[in-house]
Parts: structure tokens; C-alpha cells; sequence
């Protein structure tokens, strides 16, 4: 057997810790190892808050790891190298330099002299697509133009590791998939220098139609929690049933992962160990009242929903995981199902939803009831915000215990059991 | 920077060659006020040199012709100043957004410099400046240019350092990613994201620089007389010689020199500067200026902007460093002894110079200096704080008509623009002049000296917020026929109300720094003395009393600074707070 050729990019028992603000650790990557070879699209497939926008960052060097090794071929890196360029989620194009000028920023780093900067800059913006607009200014692109503009600024310098940052969730649908193929074609007909490409996203679509093997990443430390090859030939077609499996089984995989965390926020009540998800009243009330339509008769598959409501996967899992949360649907495998007390409240009128709403959420969130409970034992029936985000960051990081909160005034308002004062930061009873 | 101006025009003209196109009017145009710029600057600088015997063997000259020479000096001076203020503003601000231990001392100290009256202190650097050029006037027209310096480079400092703070995250890490260096950086990314707050900044600070230029000119400080020519020592001799004719003459060569500021600099660089604006859509009214179309236009000055533009392009693009390896983390952890070490050194000259001015306050200094300064403080906090009020009363109604009215806030905008950059300390002498006319109490009189200048900014902010209130809510509000009051209670008042604070703020920061001037004033032989703060520093630079003016400076720092902290901080953080959505 050959030896292995050296990977591109190897990631060793990589760690990331940031501090809390009481100075206590907080792990936001734990233990990761990564290894992406040549010829390789990977892709980083996590919920939000998994940290795979961080892991990213940790390999183009902009970001240093607490702990572990990142080796760019073979070798330790120590900040951005040479070799490896990003493409930005929000294109981070400077507004105030033409199209051929952004571009040739990939290249400040080679010292060339002028004439070879400009060619070089043409050539990857004819590549790209963008031929005819080199004189314009970012802000008289659409956004996918303006992307074209990101992806050519990425390619100009010849890097041999292409690193991507949701690169298309910024986009609409149509400009997205056409920027896709567009990618696709240059990488299948081996038309770009690049070696390998890492591509962090948070479409399961996007990931099974790019990608050669996708990790998918779990939060609260984030970490690899799965890792799937997928070995269709390009171009990939979406109908395919090969295709539509695979879709199926990261659906599967992630929302495994959701029921065991939400498991375990029911076995250890007292420590909410993951807060509560960002699901807002009116899409709760608009999902469950989808659900209950004729179309769906109380159950349906999660990626036929995300598809026929347009929810994006980040969207999608809070709100199943608040109803589930709250015992108004619960889970199997990929398919989401109403239970009893889900159908009734779909054919509720407001005044009942918000009274089954209120049972509900005394009953499953011990943090609602907690806050109820702290409120009416002061003397003032009141009670700072910061008493509770202190409380919830011993297991919380900093935003998932903001979002918590803010998940909990949403509903414990509709819900009718508490009032907040954003100005002064403070609970008081509903009156 | 950059290639700047790679218009579309650009390239065109660059197709057909630049001699396929006649010069035309506009060429002519564009040369002829360069030359013509060229052509004053050149004259003025070499007066200025000239020795001081001969400046003082011809004094100021009453002579409506002579004024136009005047005013060119006066200008010649804002110019350096803003030059100076740019230079500061560059070095001092970048030092303190990248060092974190700069940081600490710097950013502070800026906040008080800020609040200390800048003519207050002129006296001291006056004689100070004299002092390093004896013999010629080149100390005096230092002393000058620092006056309008202290008056714009802090403010300008603050905005610069904003802004290198505020760099959106993906831009910079765009920027590392592509490993440029620290150089390339700060030309690239910081320096133009920063460009529109600069211009606005730079602008906004120049209209209060007329004014200390005007009072900067002319200094008498105990036995050190100074008298530079300009429009400001021209007035100065004017009231010595109650010629009210040549103080009209003064306020039309201001006025005519205040427009052509705004025209030839300010509103080309607004305009050029808009393409520098981080948000990613097209403002609904991008700013224009003239001159700056002329230059961008003309064949000659787009061969000439071709060849600037490429020379600056290589200045930014110059690496001037080693490649930075290590990860650039915003501020890197630093050792804590280093810190301590800093902090201590920092906390040690403080101390000195705290313990050494106590030590010169004891010796020359008692407590009922203090009292006295402290009390004549109180006159003046209660002028700034019922001026404040009554322009507000007087103002914000009509900024609301006419900012909600968007062929008006056209006309009016630019008015209130130019009447706020006008020093209103040329107007002096006509208040006075009625005052002792009529025989009216200077105490009472006098005060609306203060914010007779500084007012316009309360009237220009809420023309502002009043145009820029959605309309969305306005309409809103018609269809629900809203009650006048409330109308003005409930929707408009709370919707301008952060644009009437950073109004407020700059009226009764003007009002301090003015009373200096307006709380005494001469005609002729006859003083008026309304009493206040600003009175007793003035009596006290007449009189070459160097501590008590410096306890006069103090104390109105001390005044500044409180309600800078007491009051308008806490109201900006209300107004910012109740108008934002998220």
C-alpha cells in the first residue's frame, strides 16, 4: 500500500476556550480532529452556535486555538498563510474599491509589481464570471455578483486551500444555486489551481450537492458528532433517490442529536443545560396551524416542511424543539407529529391557546416556573435581568443564556405570567 | 489611495486619447483656480515670514482695500491649522486605537482637552510662541494656528478613532486574511472607512475655527500686544476706532471667505468622500459639489488625477513590512507587570504634575480666588443653561417646518450651515453698539452674545432629524388625525430628540468657550461687563495674571466636564436608547 500523501489541512485534538465574563472557562470547540485532503470538497454542517464559522477561522489562521495542532500541508500554521484564502458569508467587499481593485487585494501580499497585479486580477475576474464589470463599485452589484467579486478575490492569489464561509446563505435561492453549479463546474473540470476546499454550512441540500464528506458538528462545546461520505457523481441531481436519502440521513442525524439534548434538558430540569431554543410565538403558532392543515393532517417529514414553508434548517429545529419542549409535538426520527394537546391548541381560539400555552409552559419549562416562583417570593415582585442571566451562565454561554431569556419574556408575555421593563432590565408579575 | 477616480468617464477619455478632446471651459476653469490658489498661498506665506519689526512698522490698516489681504491671511491660517489638525489626528488617534496601554492615557485625555476653553489658553501659548521666534512673526501666526488647532484636532481625533474602532469585522479579517501589512491596512481599510467621519468631522470643526481665529488674531496679554494681519485684528481695530462701517466691511469679506471655503474644499471633499460610506446601498441624496465635477471632468486635471492617483495607489499598495506571521488578535493579552510598570509611570507623572501645579496654586493662589472664580462660574452655567433653553424654544419649532418640508430644508440647510460657520464675534460690535446706545444692562444684554454663533447647530440638527423622520410615521400619524399637541409630544419631539441633544451638546459647548469673549466687551474706550466666568479670565489675561488664569481655565473645564457627565451623556443614552427599534 502507498504511503498516505500529506493532507492539506490536519486538524490535532483542537480546542478552543473562551473566557466567561466571572473568568470561569467556557469551551466552545472541544477536541476536534479534521483531516481534508487533496481533491477534497468538505463540508462543516452544524447548527448555529456550533462553532463551525470558529473552526473555519482557526484554519485560515485568523483565530488561535487554545489547544491541538493545525498543520497547512504538513507544517504548523501560524497565522494566515500563504496558500490559503477565504470567502466571507457577507462577501466583505471594500466599498470604496472598484471590482478589478478588490480583487487585486488578494494579492497585496506578493509584492508584484503593478502590470502583473492587474493581469492577474482580470484573468480571475474572467474566470469568475465577471468580465465587463471591473470598473464597477461593489454597490452596483447585486449580491451575487458581489459574491463573484469574493469568490475572485479568494481564486486570484492561486491558493491551494479554499476555505468558505457559508458562502451562499446570503443570497436568494435562485442567485445561490446558480453561483453553486457556476463553482461546481470550474472545481469538476479542474479549471480553478485550488487543491481543496472546506465549505461551512447549514443547508443539508447544499452540503450533499458540494461536498465529497461532510462532519457534522454538535454544539455545547462544539465537536465533530458525525461524519458522512457521500460519493454521488457530478453533476448531483436533487430528485434522485440516492440524493434525497442522504438529505434524509444528516436530517436524521441532527435531529437525533436534538432529542437526545432536549432529553437531557428534561432529565436535569434544575440545570437547563441547553436554554431554551429561539422559537418566537407567532412561528410557533404559525407552524403548529401549518401542521394541523389538511395537507399534513398533524404529521409530516422534516425536510418536506423546511422545503414547503422555506425554513431554513437554523429556523427550523428551534421551533420543533420549543413544541416538543413544551409537549405540543414530539419527534420521530425525521418526522414531526402534533400530540394530543398540539391539536388542540391548533383549533383553539386565541384566549384558549394562550390558557393551554400557560399550563404548558408552568408545567415542562422549570425555568418559566422558576422565575414565577422568585418573583412572587421577593418582597417587591420584582426582579433584575441580571439575576437570572447570572443564573443561567453557570451552564450557559453568554448569548444562549441572552437567547433563553429572550425566548422566555416572548412567551412567558403571550403566556400572560410575567412583564418585562426592557428600559430598567427587570421582571415583575403579569398584572 | 487608490485609483480613485477610474470613472467610467475616466476610461473613456482614456480610450481617445487625451488630445482627441479640446480643452474646454471647464479645463479653463480648474486651471485658473488652481493657479489662482497657487498664487495667494504663495503670497501669503511670504508675508508671513517677514520679519516682525516690518509687520510692526505697518499696523492694521482700516482701508476697505486692504481687507481683502486680510482676509487671505485669516484663511491661509484655518488652512495650516486644518493641516496641523489632519497630521494629529492621523498619528494620535491611530497610536491610541492600536496601542491598548496608549489607549489608556490618551483617550482621556482627548475627553479633557475637549472640555477645556480654548481661548481660554490662548493667552498662554501665545506668549509662548512668541517667546520660541523672537523677532519675527512667525511665533505670533503659530500662536494663531494653534488656537484654531486646539479648537478642531480633538474633535477630529475622536471621530478618527471611532471609526478605527468601529472597522466591521468582516473587513478586517478580509484584510488579514490576504496578509496585508499594518501599511496597507491602514491606507485600504482604516483610513477610507474612517474618510466620511473625518470630512464631516473636519468640516464641522472648521465652522467653529473662524470664530477662534477671529479672537485669536488680535491678543493683548498684559504688555504683549499681538496684531496679525487678518479679518480678526481688523474688527479689533475697528471697535478701538468705533468705525462701524469697516465692521460691516469685516462681516462681507468673512462671509464672501466663509462661502469660498465651503465651495473650492468642503464640498468637493463631502462629495468625493461618499464613495468612502461603509453601507453597501446608494444614499437617496448623494451630496454634490461643482468643483468637484469640474475636476473629475476636465481632460487636463484627468491626467493629472490618472498620474496622482496611480502614485498614491503605490503608496498604499508599498508593503513597508515584514509579512505579519503570528494571528493578529485585537488586543493580545499583555503581560501583567508591563501593565503595572505603564500604569505606575502614567499614575507617577500625574502625580508630579498635580502635586507641582498645587504647590504654584498654594504660592499664588487662595481659597477665595477660588470662591470667586467658582461663583462667577455659576453666572455663566446659568447664561449657557437659559440660552440653551430659550434657543431651543425658539429653533426647534421651526427646524421641525422646515425639515419636514424638503424643498425649504434645501434653502434653509445651507443658511444655517453657513450662519453657524460664521464667527459670530464679528457681530459683537453691533450688539455692543446698540447696548450702549440704548443704554441697556450689560449683565442681561450681553449674555445672548454667547449662543448668538452656537445656536444654528441646534437649528441645523433638528432640521436634520426632522428630514430624516420616516415618513412611514408621519404618515401614520395623519391617518390617525392626531391632536396638535400630541402630535408634537408623542411623535415628532421624541423622533428628532437625539439630533436635538448632539445639537444642544454643541450650542452649549460653543456658549462656554464664547463667553471668554462676550461676557466683556469694548467700544472704543468704554468697556461693558456683564460678570461670569468668562469675564474673569478675560480681566485676567488683561492683566497678565497667569495663575488666576489658569484657575479660571480650571474652573470652566471643571464646569464643562460636570455637565458634559451630569447632564447631556445621560440624556444622549436616553434619546439613543428610546428611538432604536431593536
Amino acid at each position: 500500500m502507498p504511503p498516505e500523501p500529506t493532507p492539506i489541512l490536519d486538524l490535532h485534538q483542537v480546542s478552543l476556550v473562551y473566557a466567561k465574563p466571572s473568568g470561569e472557562p467556557l469551551p466552545v470547540l472541544a477536541n476536534i480532529d479534521l483531516s481534508l485532503r487533496s481533491g477534497e470538497i468538505l463540508g462543516l454542517l452544524g447548527r448555529s452556535g456550533a462553532g463551525k464559522s470558529t473552526l473555519l477561522r482557526i484554519a485560515a489562521g485568523l483565530i488561535k486555538p487554545t489547544a491541538g495542532d493545525v498543520l497547512y500541508r504538513g507544517l504548523p500554521l501560524h497565522g494566515p498563510a500563504a496558500g490559503i484564502a477565504v470567502v466571507f458569508q457577507t462577501f466583505a467587499l471594500y466599498p470604496w474599491l472598484t471590482v478589478q481593485r478588490n480583487v487585486e487585494l488578494g494579492l497585496d501580499a506578493l509584492d508584484l509589481p503593478p502590470a502583473e497585479r492587474g493581469r492577474r486580477a482580470l484573468s480571475a475576474i474572467d474566470l469568475i464570471g465577471l468580465d465587463g464589470f471591473q470598473s464597477a463599485y461593489p454597490r452596483e452589484l447585486s449580491g451575487g455578483m458581489r459574491q463573484r467579486v469574493g469568490f475572485a478575490r479568494a481564486i486570484v492569489s492561486d491558493p491551494v486551500l479554499l476555505l468558505m464561509d457559508e458562502p451562499f446563505s446570503a443570497l436568494d435561492v435562485l442567485t445561490a444555486e446558480t453561483l453553486r453549479t457556476d463553482l461546481l463546474d470550474l472545481w469538476v473540470e479542474r479549471r480553478l489551481p485550488t487543491e481543496a476546499v472546506l465549505l461551512v454550512t447549514h443547508n443539508i441540500e447544499e452540503a450533499v450537492l458540494m461536498c465529497d464528506r461532510v462532519l457534522v458538528l454538535g454544539s455545547h462545546p462544539g465537536h465533530i458528532a458525525a461524519e458522512i461520505r457521500i460519493a454521488l457523481a457530478h453533476p448531483r441531481n436533487r430528485l434522485a433517490a440516492n440524493f434525497r436519502a442522504l438529505v434524509a440521513e444528516i436530517y436524521a442525524t441532527l435531529t437525533s442529536r436534538m432529542s437526545e439534548s432536549l432529553a437531557a434538558v428534561s432529565a436535569a430540569p434544575a440545570e437547563e443545560t441547553h436554554g431554551l431554543p429561539r422559537a418566537t410565538i407567532n412561528r410557533l403558532n404559525g407552524f403548529v396551524e401549518a401542521l394541523a392543515t389538511a395537507a399534513y393532517q398533524g404529521q409530516c417529514e422534516l425536510p418536506e416542511i423546511a422545503r414547503a414553508l422555506a425554513l431554513k434548517i437554523d429556523e427550523l429545529l428551534p421551533l420543533v424543539a420549543a413544541l416538543q419542549l413544551l409537549g405540543f409535538a414530539e419527534l420521530k426520527g425525521t418526522q414531526v407529529r402534533l400530540t394530543a394537546a398540539g391539536r388542540v391548541f391548533a383549533g383553539s381560539t386565541t384566549e384558549e391557546r394562550k390558557r393551554l400555552f400557560r399550563e404548558h409552559l408552568l408545567r415542562f419549562v422549570p425555568l418559566a416556573a422558576h422565575v414565577v416562583q422568585v418573583l412572587e417570593e421577593r418582597p417587591d415582585h420584582r426582579a433584575p435581568r441580571e439575576r437570572f442571566e447570572l443564573e443561567l451562565q453557570d451552564h450557559l454561554h453568554r448569548e444562549d443564556a441572552q437567547r433563553t431569556l429572550s425566548t422566555l419574556i416572548d412567551w412567558g408575555r403571550y403566556a400572560e405570567i410575567l412583564a418585562y421593563d426592557a428600559r430598567k432590565r427587570a421582571f415583575s408579575p403579569f398584572t | 489611495m487608490h485609483g480613485a477616480h477610474t470613472t467610467y468617464q475616466n476610461l473613456l477619455a482614456l480610450r481617445a486619447g487625451p488630445y482627441r478632446r479640446l480643452p474646454g471651459w471647464r479645463d479653463l476653469a480648474a486651471l485658473a483656480l488652481v493657479v489662482g490658489v497657487v498664487i495667494l498661498i504663495a503670497g501669503g506665506v511670504r508675508q508671513t515670514i517677514e520679519p516682525v519689526a516690518h509687520a510692526q512698522a505697518a499696523p492694521i490698516s482700516l482701508s476697505p482695500e486692504a481687507l481683502p489681504l486680510y482676509t487671505l491671511r485669516t484663511v491661509l491660517r484655518m488652512l495650516a491649522a486644518l493641516a496641523a489638525s489632519l497630521l494629529f489626528t492621523l498619528t494620535y488617534a491611530t497610536l491610541a486605537a492600536k496601542s491598548r496601554r496608549a489607549e489608556r492615557v490618551l483617550i482621556p485625555l482627548l475627553d479633557v482637552l475637549q472640555s477645556v476653553p480654548v481661548l481660554g489658553y490662548v493667552s498662554f501659548t501665545a506668549v509662548f510662541f512668541v517667546s520660541l521666534f523672537p523677532g519675527n512673526t512667525l511665533g505670533a501666526e503659530l500662536a494663531a494656528i494653534f488656537a484654531i488647532f486646539t479648537s478642531q484636532a480633538w474633535n477630529m481625533a475622536f471621530s478618527f478613532y471611532q471609526s478605527l474602532r468601529m472597522v466591521p469585522g468582516d473587513l478586517d479579517e478580509a484584510c488579514r486574511s490576504v496578509r496585508s501589512s499594518p501599511w496597507q491596512r491602514f491606507w485600504r481599510l482604516e483610513v477610507p472607512f474612517a474618510m466620511p467621519g473625518l470630512v464631516w468631522n473636519s468640516m464641522m470643526s472648521m465652522s467653529g475655527g473662524w470664530f477662534f481665529v477671529v479672537a485669536a488674531e488680535a491678543i493683548s496679554v498684559g504688555d504683549v500686544q499681538i496684531a496679525l494681519p487678518g479679518v480678526g485684528s481688523y474688527v479689533a481695530r475697528a471697535i478701538e476706532e468705533r468705525n462701524l462701517a469697516c465692521v460691516g466691511w469685516a462681516i462681507v469679506a468673512m462671509s464672501v471667505a466663509i462661502v469660498l471655503y465651503d465651495q473650492l474644499l468642503f464640498r468637493p471633499l463631502v462629495a468625493w468622500s461618499e464613495k468612502f460610506r461603509f453601507e453597501q446601498t446608494a444614499a437617496q441624496v448623494a451630496p454634490r459639489s461643482w468643483v468637484l465635477n469640474l475636476f473629475q471632468q476636465a481632460a487636463v486635471f484627468q491626467s493629472i488625477n490618472r498620474v496622482a492617483a496611480a502614485a498614491l495607489q503605490r503608496v498604499g499598495d508599498a508593503r513597508l513590512a515584514p509579512q505579519a506571521r503570528r494571528p493578529l488578535v485585537r488586543h493580545p493579552p499583555s503581560p501583567r507587570l508591563l501593565d503595572a510598570v505603564w500604569m505606575l509611570a502614567v499614575a507617577a507623572a500625574i502625580g508630579f504634575v498635580g502635586w507641582a501645579s498645587l504647590r504654584y496654586a498654594r504660592d499664588t493662589l487662595s481659597w477665595s480666588d477660588v470662591s470667586q472664580a467658582a461663583g462667577s462660574g455659576l453666572l455663566t452655567l446659568l447664561r449657557v443653561l437659559v440660552l440653551v433653553a430659550l434657543a431651543s424654544v425658539i429653533w426647534v419649532p421651526i427646524g421641525v417646518m422646515v425639515g419636514l418640508r424638503p424643498r425649504l430644508t434645501a434653502a434653509v440647510q445651507p443658511i444655517a450651515q453657513f450662519l453657524a460657520a460664521f464667527p459670530a464675534n464679528l457681530l459683537f460690535p453691533l450688539a455692543v453698539f446698540a447696548i450702549v446706545t440704548f443704554h441697556l444692562a450689560p449683565a442681561v444684554w450681553l449674555s445672548p452674545l454667547m449662543i448668538l454663533g452656537t445656536q444654528w447647530y441646534i437649528l441645523f440638527n433638528v432640521i436634520a432629524g426632522a428630514s430624516a423622520f420616516p415618513s412611514d410615521l408621519r404618515e401614520a400619524a395623519a391617518t390617525f388625525r392626531l391632536r396638535s399637541l400630541h402630535w408634537w409630544g408623542q411623535v415628532i419631539l421624541p423622533g428628532i430628540f437625539p439630533y436635538f441633544i448632539t445639537g444642544a451638546i454643541t450650542a452649549s459647548g460653543g456658549a462656554w468657550n464664547a463667553s471668554v469673549v462676550s461676557e466683556v466687551v469694548n467700544w472704543g474706550s468704554t468697556t461693558l461687563n456683564g460678570g461670569g466666568l468668562g469675564a474673569y479670565i478675560t480681566q485676567m489675561t488683561r492683566a497678565g495674571d497667569y495663575p488666576r488664569i489658569a484657575l479660571g481655565v480650571a474652573v470652566m473645564a471643571v464646569y464643562v466636564v460636570a455637565m458634559n457627565r451630569l447632564l447631556w451623556r445621560p440624556l444622549y443614552a436616553v434619546a439613543e436608547r428610546r428611538t432604536r427599534l431593536e
